[in-house]
């Protein structure tokens, strides 16, 4: 057998993902079920010439990234809900001063300290709305082993690329499940590094607003003496109250992802053409909904399945197409919660198309016999 | 591609295919923490993804307590894509300890396959098992119980066949702690042996 | 006189964010200057020096200095220049901060660095009090003194903040004050110069909100307050026990070598890579 296929740890995968992605800073606390992302890179780091630091809790964390990744360094951390909740803090600095930064949030039972070693998904609305201030997430969600290890790699690209932090939300079944996995050969998947500026450090602006909304970053030490703040600010990065500028600022951050919804948003669907019901869920979930899926076309049931894989931003009009199938008369949000994204589908639905709620938060996985029973129930 | 060239037990009548679940074959390996299920069942996927070159899904269940708590370790194995990724219908259920036995037979199918451990599981709900004293001959033929899991790991692949012979060796020789490779190899031969013989039990 | 302000001058964003936001008379840019005398004194390549700070009054001095310079959120400044620092050790990373956003919401941070001992240089300007917010008590505050939060008397006591960074594992510790200028410039100089962690108290005024909440006066009079009430560390040694009581003691607390942090990381690198 190929010496690049493994059974690997969904965990593993977020680490295999980062070396690959060209990680050079992790910064993390322990946290049950995200530990072994810290363990193993612990480990790897360190050989490559990188840096692991553990710190003294996850707002320490978040913060050491984000030190770290303005001084060029591609920078992580992982932790889950409990820790998440103490991060979103820093990853509203990381938004607002523009930093790239990867967050890995191994999803489990909430609310509080909860349960620390089942599965669940209650942290989507959470990754979206975490911070306080008006924000736009990016919110990535692997359903398999080998997607957690491209998705990790595209986390770190969409960071870089829009200067951004960038969630990846799993859980704890997909954390700790073992699955085989071909490791990608090297080139096979794309890496992107941040742009650097090439003007002189008198025209230098760290925050520039560009027509395109991307402008390159330099680093601390490359001589360009730049400030950064967290303070709503111009494009040089100092304080502003003027409110022309503050106007500019939130419409950059803002139109920075949003115009570029076609590149960050991947969906996707299967059976949709004739579907009559389809099945809506993201993540582990997903896996589900598959195998409800076959089981019912294999009974001759026009049943289709969507599943966002990028869970934020929402790219509404592309999921307006997608609802607006031509035979689609009700969609199952099925959903480790008591239902988060169903709201999102009612938001984007046809009048005619009825939503139906599939909620299971006694910590286990929602099963394929489930879906199907409910897609029984709908026909 | 599908997996009817292993050889099923004919007379427990595991069977890999039904209309519900295509080409999966699913297996339970439960107990006690501390009995090495988890790395069992994390040698028994290796074997399968990595040797074997199956598709296969790891996957376990355990409380906050590392020793002495029910534990299980589940995998699903398949030559197509595998979906739900936790077992839906059990094809094979190991159960070493009479509360696992008790918790997880109905989660076999009807025609599904039951190893208990005859020494620690004494009330079997149903006249079709496989009993093997895994942990008493742990204890005396190789005089080590924690090789336990590595003898039902052999007994699994004689009577399921779900596994290479090859492919445990394999990881058996890749898992094993330094300096124990010989024991659990012996373990593995041992529990190979018994499984034939308890195979050969059904079929006569 | 000229001859400093020139230094000064040459380290300010003096064109693009001055008039500062600081009151008349405050002693947080005194320590600016014991700053910029310091690294410029040092020579240090000022691409190579990263000034971070947390939320506060004094946090806000990086955005005035022409360095790389990182204004965070409150508590944090530590954190993010754990960040910095090992992800660049060729930096100099000086983190400003205050006696709330240090000790209060930052005091777990401010013990983990000391700890840590990584090659950070911490200014902590104690004004004992929180002058931004309009004057509520801080972890310093004295017992029994007023704040917009203790109307009736601080009910608490104070953090002691070279004990703590002491005993915390800091490998530099000292305190200056704001009357006390060329011993400051010294104090953050040796600071700097430390390869490990440094924390330099520097104690100010704020005459504003503490100043006048207690009835201390204003700026002048709590700078002579300060010239009365310092009391060199030598000098207290020599003294009896009663004399040194109420006393702001002054000089180096502590001055031990430790191996530091990026230097052991650095050196497992190394090993891992056979070098």
């Amino acid at each position: 057998m190929a010496e690049n296929i493994r059974l690997m740890q969904g965990n593993e995968a977020v680490a295999e993902g980062a070396m690959i992605g060209g990680l050079r800073f992790f910064g993390g606390y322990p946290i049950t079920p995200s530990t072994e992302i810290a363990e193993i890179l612990a480990r790897r780091l360190p050989k490559v010439g990188g840096k692991f630091i553990q710190m003294e809790d996850e707002i320490a964390s978040v913060a050491a990234i984000i030190g770290a990744s303005l001084t060029g360094s591609k920078s992580m951390t992982a932790t889950s809900g409990p820790g998440f909740s103490l991060m979103v803090e820093g990853i509203g600095y990381a938004y607002m001063a523009e930093v790239p930064t990867v967050i890995v949030n191994v999803q489990r039972g909430g609310p509080s300290t909860g349960l620390p070693t089942k599965v669940s998904q209650s942290d989507t609305m959470q990754a979206r709305w975490g911070t306080h201030g008006d924000y736009i997430a990016i919110v990535l969600a692997p359903q398999s082993v080998r997607e957690t290890l491209d998705l990790t790699v595209r986390a770190m690209n969409l960071a870089e690329v829009y200067r951004t932090p960038v969630t990846l939300l799993t859980d704890e079944v997909l954390g700790h499940m073992r699955e085989k996995v071909t490791i990608p050969e090297e080139g096979e998947l794309e890496i992107i590094n941040r742009q650097k500026p090439d003007v002189p450090a008198s025209w230098y602006k760290h925050f520039e607003i560009t027509p395109n909304f991307k402008s390159p970053m330099a680093s601390f030490g490359d001589g360009y003496r730049f400030h950064v703040t967290g303070l709503t600010h111009d494009e040089e990065g100092f304080p502003t109250n003027k409110s022309v500028e503050i106007l500019a600022k939130l419409t950059k951050l803002r139109n920075k992802i949003m115009r570029y919804l076609d590149d960050i948003c991947q969906i996707e669907t299967d059976g949709m053409e004739d579907a009559h019901v389809a099945v809506y869920a993201y993540g582990i979930v997903a896996r589900a909904a598959r195998q409800a899926v076959q089981m019912a076309r294999a009974r001759r049931m026009k049943v289709g399945q969507i599943r966002p894989i990028t869970i934020w931003p929402s790219h509404d009009k592309k999921y307006r197409e997608i609802f607006s199938s031509k035979n689609l008369e009700a969609v199952i949000v099925a959903e480790l919660n008591q239902g988060q994204l169903v709201y999102e589908v009612q938001r984007l639905v046809p009048k005619h198309v009825e939503v139906i709620s599939l909620n299971r938060f006694d910590s286990e996985l929602i099963t394929p016999a489930q879906i199907l029973n409910k897609i029984k129930e709908v026909r | 591609m599908s997996m009817t060239s292993h050889p099923k037990p004919d007379k427990t009548g595991a069977s890999h295919t039904d209309s519900e679940s295509i080409d999966r074959y699913e297996i339970r390996l439960s107990g006690s923490g501390g009995q090495g299920l988890i790395l069992a069942g994390v040698m028994l996927a290796e074997a399968v993804a990595t040797v074997d070159g199956k598709n296969c899904v790891q996957t376990q269940s355990y409380g906050p307590e590392a020793r002495g708590g029910a534990s299980r370790a589940d995998v699903v194995i398949s030559s197509g894509e595998i979906y739900y990724p936790k077992p839906m219908q059990l094809d094979l259920l190991l159960a070493l300890s009479q509360e696992a036995c008790d918790n997880y037979y109905r989660d076999l199918k009807e025609n599904g396959l039951l190893i208990v451990d005859s020494h620690l599981v004494t009330q079997v709900p149903t006249t079709r098992w496989i009993g093997i004293p895994f942990s008493q001959l742990a204890r005396h033929e190789i005089g080590n119980t924690m090789v336990a899991n590595v003898i039902s790991l052999g007994a699994i692949c004689a009577i399921s066949g779900v596994v290479s012979e090859a492919g445990l060796i394999e990881v058996v020789k890749r898992r094993a702690p330094r300096g124990t490779e010989e024991k659990n190899l012996a373990a593995l031969q041992l529990g190979l042996t018994e499984g034939k013989k308890a195979k050969d039990r059904i079929r006569s | 006189m000229a001859q400093r302000s020139d230094i000064t001058h040459k380290y300010l964003r003096a064109k693009k964010k001055f008039p500062n936001v600081w009151c008349a008379g405050c002693g947080i840019g005194i320590v600016m200057g014991s700053l910029i005398r310091a690294i410029d004194k040092l020579e240090l390549d000022r691409d190579n020096v990263t000034l971070v700070s947390g939320i506060g009054c004094s946090s806000r001095m990086p955005v005035y200095l022409d360095f790389n310079t990182l204004h965070t959120t409150h508590g944090r400044a530590l954190a993010f220049a754990t960040g910095v620092k090992l992800a660049n050790p060729k930096m100099h990373v000086i983190v400003i901060t205050g006696d709330g956003d240090a000790l209060a919401i930052g005091g777990n941070h401010f013990i983990h660095s000391c700890r840590r001992n990584m090659d950070i240089t911490c200014i902590l300007i104690n004004n004992q009090i929180y002058g931004m917010t309009g004057g509520q008590f801080s972890p310093t505050t004295p017992t029994d003194s007023y704040a917009s939060t203790a109307p009736y008397g601080n009910k608490e006591y104070p953090f002691d903040i070279p004990k703590l960074a002491e005993a915390a594992g800091a490998t530099y510790v000292a305190r200056g004050t704001v009357y006390h200028v060329t011993q400051l410039d010294q104090l953050i100089y040796d600071g700097i110069k430390k390869r490990g962690f440094s924390l330099v108290e520097a104690f100010s005024n704020c005459h504003t909100y503490f100043g006048r909440l207690n009835r201390l006066g204003d700026s002048v009079k709590m700078l002579e307050d300060m010239k009365k009430n310092a009391l060199p560390l030598k000098a207290a040694a020599k003294m009896p026990p009663e004399k040194v009581q109420g006393k702001l003691l002054t000089g180096v607390f502590c001055d031990v070598e430790r191996e530091e942090y990026c230097d052991r990381y650095d050196a497992l690198i190394q090993s891992l890579q056979g070098k």
